[in-house]
This record gives structure tokens, C-alpha cells and sequence, in this order.
């Protein structure tokens, strides 16, 4: 595969009383698995369901009960590696992480501490074209997830719904590599754009199909550099996790102002204390969560319930050879296959229905004109009432209709423009709805002659001004055009003007 | 290691376990005496040999992805001390 070349983008510097802050970020991202049953039970991850009707006897925790690994939970965790370019560890294990809380029935939540089945990858980060952040991954390991806890439904008690309870998350950490908050969202945005190729999870935010904990941490400039040439965390400065944010706006805000209240800490003197904080959207604030120190302490170790997972490399070369063509590699193919700039690429390989609509208006045709017509008309008008690729009342084949006929001179572009609006709205064949509705470009050369001398006999004053100051040409191509009603060709319009007004 | 007071009683605290005062340094004592126990395997020499995580030669059972369990909501609740509308009703806990 070829690479599109890329520089790093600058650190967020934050000018403080005693001079400059850098910010260190890395990430925990919680991506629900696109499985249909939960990791440990057969009871189904639909969303939206009645409360604690999507629940098994396992995952209410019930006296006896065992788990049961989902390997289809396994497969798409294994995929999501590969689509990291991560390590894949063919044993992984499961341990116990121990807390009480309501909506945790088991008392502890299975997740892979110590032998993660996901090992060290990395994800391109892009700013802006030529500008990319590498962002190393540290591990991503399969975990349940927890129950719900509604607080706001009773004033004296929380209500529980466990239907969530052990659906199969991926937890895909990152190394300390992000340096601002706009490059922790870009990092989101390029994990949930690598999921939804993959198919391993919906990416959908609202609903907590991914969130986010964000480390933050500051330090001086060339204390980081210091930190990547020894990978000695000591150089960095102490950080603190806001946990569970399920947007990007709030991600950055959440960034910004902790790093502003740790450097106005460090500046006055005092020190930043590990701990795990909540952002307030409301307040535009985050807040220590948990002050009970001891709340930290999980106690892991191996869940007696699960054998260690043993997969073979054959089964990790069959994902292997199923993973669809990723984000990366489809930019770069964008780029030398239809000669289009890296942004239109990156707009048209942001999600893959995109992708996938652009190849087919340009199969056989003018790449660069497709491309065109896709982001500037076809994604415009979809913005505009807000509509998603998927939603587009206008098929491929019906806009790669319209280009055939701009390509083969039957009609204007200008033309092109009304036919566009006429398929979105009304949809129909392109080239039928020409024909019936007598769209054709004119061409012949006779028409075109009889309109031009029909405007110049009509504006004998234009013409004397016309022939003083050949600029004013322009005047008589628009009223010809005017007059065909915008379907004659317009080179052949402009040269029988010139040839008339004899400039 | 040695287990003080100090450390029985946040331990049962963690475990959600009562301990009366009056027990805790005996707990820390019986935990102790466990301790003790299993620090004797430490005089065996295990070098080079693999952990033993099962007595029998199993591989790790699995199931496919497929809904086969739950749509019982009525006996999820049934156990439960209070449940109101479809939920688990505990007392008020917000951070």
C-alpha cells in the first residue's frame, strides 16, 4: 500500500503565569461489540428494550449460574485488532474486577487485567491533510458491561435495569500520544470511522455505544519529548481520568478546562492528585467522583469460571482475509486512482456507504467529476435537510446518469444543475426525464445562429458598445442563453457571438 | 505479609461484610494463619514449570452469537426486595 506522507500537528500549548503547558491525553475507549447476545449469556443486546426483559439468569447474578463465552464477541474483538494492525495474543484470560454497586449484580465485572486479547497497534490520527497524529495502542481487552441506574425517576430511590448488564464491550486503550483536545476527538472520530468499516460496533454515542475516559495530564514543553525517548512516565506530570463522556463536543471541553486546573494548581504551588473526575456539561466543569480512595481498590485476579481463551492463528487468518478495505487504505486509493485532492478523499471515505456510493457513480466514468458531484451537490443537498448518505433519495446509478449525459455534450451543466433537482425531487431516469421534458443541450449550430442574430437585431445599441469594449460579449452569450432557455451549448454560443459581433 | 487490624477491618469493609469491633483481631489473626499456610507453597520450586489453570485438558466451552436466553422479566424480579415498573427499586445511590 502506498502512503500519503504526513507531519506531525503541533502540541496544544497553554500559556500559563509561569510560562508555557503542554497537554499529555491518552484514552480509554468503550466500544460496545455489534453482537447479537451478550458476551457471558444468550440474552440479546437489543437496544431500547423493556426493562430487564433482555436479561439471562447469568446476568442477574443468580446462584449457580455460569458463563459462556460468545465467540462471535471473540471474532469481531479479533478483528478489531487486526484492523489496529494490532498484536493478537492466541491465550488471553479473564479476571475478576471487584465493586458493589446496584446495577452490577455479580458483585464484580469479568475483563482481561492481566492477558488482554488484543496486544500493542496503533491508529492514524488525521488533522488535516498532510497533517497526522500516530497514536500507539496499548491493548484492547474484552469486558461486560454494567447495568443502568435511573436517579431521577423517585426522590428516595434509583431504579435499575440490568439489560445491559454483561453486553460485550471492547476496551481499546491508548498509549499517552494525544497532545490537544481537538486531536482527542479526531481520535475518536477515527476509531468509530475503523468500527463501523469493520462492522465490530455501531459507534452510536447516544445511545453509550461508545464513550469515552480521557487522561489528562500537563507538562513543560520538551518534557514529553523527554517521556518518548525513554518511555518514563516520570517525565509527565500527574494525571487525572474523566470518565464516561459519550461526545466529542464534551470531550473537548472536559480537556480544556481540566488542563487549565491542574496548571492553576501547579502554579500555585500545590499538586495535582490522581483521581477519577466527572464532567459537568451543565457547568462546564469536572469534579472529583470518587473521594472513598478504597472505592480503587478491585482486587482482581483470575475468574475461576473461564478456562483462559485459546484461539488458533488459522481462525485469526480467516478474519484476516474477511476485513474489508480500511479507511486509510481507501483515502490513499481515492488519491492515485482518480487523481482527487486527500480532503476529498477523506470527506468521501468518512463513512463507507460514502465510499461505497462515490465508487459506483465512478465506475466507468470521470473520477474527478464524480467526486465533484457527490461532495458538492449530492452531500450538500443531503446537509441541507439533514440527511444521511443512507437516507439519499437520489440512487448512484441515477446521479451516474447525469453525468453520462454532461459527458456526452447532451446536456449543459447548468442544465445538469435543474435535471439534479428534478431526479432529487421527483426522482425518475435521468435520461428519459431529458428526453420527455426537452432538456437536450442544442448543439446544432443553425439554432444557436438564429437565436445570436435574433438578440443582436433586437439590441443595436448593445452591439456599437459591444464592439468598443469586446467584454461586454458576455452580455449577448447570457440573453442567448436566456433565450434557449439554458440549453445551448455554451462554447458554441460564446464563438458564434464573437464571429457575429466580428471581435 | 501480615494482616493488622487496620487491614482486617478495610478488607471486610470492601467485602461488605459486618465485623463487630470486638472480632477484628481475631479475623486478622485467622487471616494470618492463612496466609502463613499458603506462604509454605512458596518453598516449592515451580521454575520453569507452566501455571496450571485446570485439572482436566478442557478447552474454553463457547457458544455462538445467537438470542437464546431472557424475555423473562417477571422471574429476573421475582427475587426482588422492591421492584416498581420493570425495575430493580434500591435505595437512593448517586454519586
Amino acid at each position: 500500500m502506498l502512503d500519503l506522507t504526513y507531519e506531525a500537528p503541533k502540541p496544544r500549548v497553554i500559556a500559563g503565569a509561569t510560562g508555557d503547558w503542554e497537554l499529555v491525553i491518552g484514552l480509554e475507549v468503550h466500544a460496545q461489540v455489534a453482537s447479537k447476545a451478550k458476551l457471558f449469556s444468550g440474552a440479546s443486546t437489543q437496544f431500547g428494550a423493556e426493562p430487564n426483559s433482555n436479561v439471562a439468569f447469568v446476568d442477574a447474578a443468580m446462584p449457580g449460574m455460569l458463563p459462556v463465552i460468545n465467540e462471535g464477541c471473540v471474532a469481531l474483538a479479533v478483528k478489531m485488532g487486526l484492523g489496529l494492525k494490532a498484536k493478537i495474543n492466541l491465550t488471553s484470560a479473564f479476571d475478576r474486577k471487584n465493586y458493589f454497586y446496584p446495577d452490577l449484580p455479580q458483585g464484580y465485572q469479568i475483563s482481561q487485567l492481566y492477558h488482554p486479547i488484543v496486544g500493542e497497534g496503533e491508529v492514524i490520527v488525521d488533522m488535516a491533510p498532510g497533517v497526522a497524529r500516530r497514536v500507539r495502542i496499548e491493548r484492547i481487552h474484552l469486558e461486560q458491561d454494567a447495568g443502568k441506574s435511573i436517579h431521577d425517576m423517585d426522590p428516595h430511590m434509583s431504579f435499575v435495569d440490568l439489560n445491559r448488564t454483561g453486553v460485550a464491550l471492547m476496551e481499546i486503550v491508548s498509549r499517552p500520544d494525544i497532545r490537544g483536545p481537538e486531536e482527542a476527538a479526531a481520535y475518536v472520530v477515527k476509531l468509530r470511522q475503523i468500527l463501523r468499516y469493520l462492522g465490530t460496533c455501531d459507534g452510536n454515542m447516544q445511545n453509550g455505544n461508545l464513550r469515552a475516559d480521557v487522561n489528562v495530564s500537563v507538562c513543560r514543553p520538551g518534557d514529553y519529548e523527554k517521556y518518548q525517548a525513554t518511555q518514563d512516565f516520570s517525565h509527565l506530570g500527574t494525571r487525572c481520568e474523566i470518565k464516561n463522556m459519550n461526545s466529542m463536543r464534551f470531550i473537548q471541553q472536559a480537556i480544556e478546562y481540566e488542563a487549565r486546573r491542574q496548571i492553576a494548581l501547579l502554579e500555585d504551588g500545590k499538586s495535582v492528585i490522581q483521581e477519577t473526575r466527572l464532567y459537568d456539561p451543565d457547568k462546564g466543569e469536572t469534579r472529583s467522583m470518587r473521594s472513598k480512595e478504597e472505592a480503587h481498590d478491585y482486587r482482581y485476579f483470575p475468574c475461576p469460571d473461564l478456562l483462559p481463551l485459546e484461539i488458533e492463528q488459522a481462525w485469526v487468518d480467516e478474519i484476516a482475509a474477511s476485513l474489508p478495505e480500511l479507511p486509510d487504505a481507501k483515502k490513499v486509493r481515492f488519491v492515485t486512482d482518480f487523481g482527487m485532492t486527500e480532503y476529498d478523499a477523506s470527506v468521501l471515505t468518512a463513512d463507507v456507504e460514502s465510499a461505497a456510493y462515490f465508487e459506483e457513480v465512478a465506475r466507468g466514468r470521470d473520477g474527478k467529476a464524480a467526486a465533484n458531484w457527490v461532495i458538492n451537490e449530492l452531500f450538500g443537498r443531503l446537509k441541507k435537510e439533514g440527511h444521511e448518505i443512507g437516507e439519499s433519495p437520489m440512487t448512484a446509478r441515477q446521479l451516474g446518469g447525469i453525468l453520462d449525459l454532461i459527458a456526452s455534450d447532451a446536456i449543459s451543466g447548468k442544465i445538469a444543475k435543474e435535471l439534479f433537482e428534478i431526479v432529487y425531487t421527483e426522482g425518475g431516469d435521468p435520461a428519459a426525464i431529458v428526453e420527455a421534458r426537452g432538456m437536450t443541450q442544442v448543439t446544432d449550430t443553425g439554432a444557436i445562429e438564429a437565436a445570436v442574430d435574433e438578440v443582436i437585431a433586437a439590441n443595436p445599441a448593445q452591439v456599437e458598445k459591444a464592439k468598443a469594449n469586446p467584454k461586454l460579449a458576455g452580455w449577448f452569450v447570457g440573453q442567448v442563453m436566456k433565450a434557449t432557455g439554458g440549453k445551448a451549448n455554451p462554447a458554441a454560443v460564446n464563438q458564434i457571438v464573437a464571429a457575429r459581433l466580428g471581435l | 505479609m501480615s494482616i493488622d487490624r487496620e487491614t482486617a477491618r478495610r478488607v471486610a469493609k470492601l467485602a461488605r461484610i459486618k465485623v463487630e469491633e470486638g472480632d477484628l483481631d481475631a479475623l486478622a489473626g485467622e487471616f494470618n494463619a492463612i496466609l502463613g499456610f499458603v506462604e509454605q507453597l512458596n518453598e516449592v520450586d515451580v521454575e520453569g514449570v507452566e501455571p496450571m489453570v485446570s485439572v482436566t485438558p478442557m478447552r474454553l466451552k463457547r457458544r455462538q452469537d445467537a438470542v437464546t436466553d431472557g424475555g423473562y422479566q417477571e422471574k429476573i424480579l421475582s427475587n426482588a426486595p422492591d421492584a416498581r415498573e420493570g425495575f430493580f427499586a434500591v435505595p437512593k445511590v448517586v454519586e
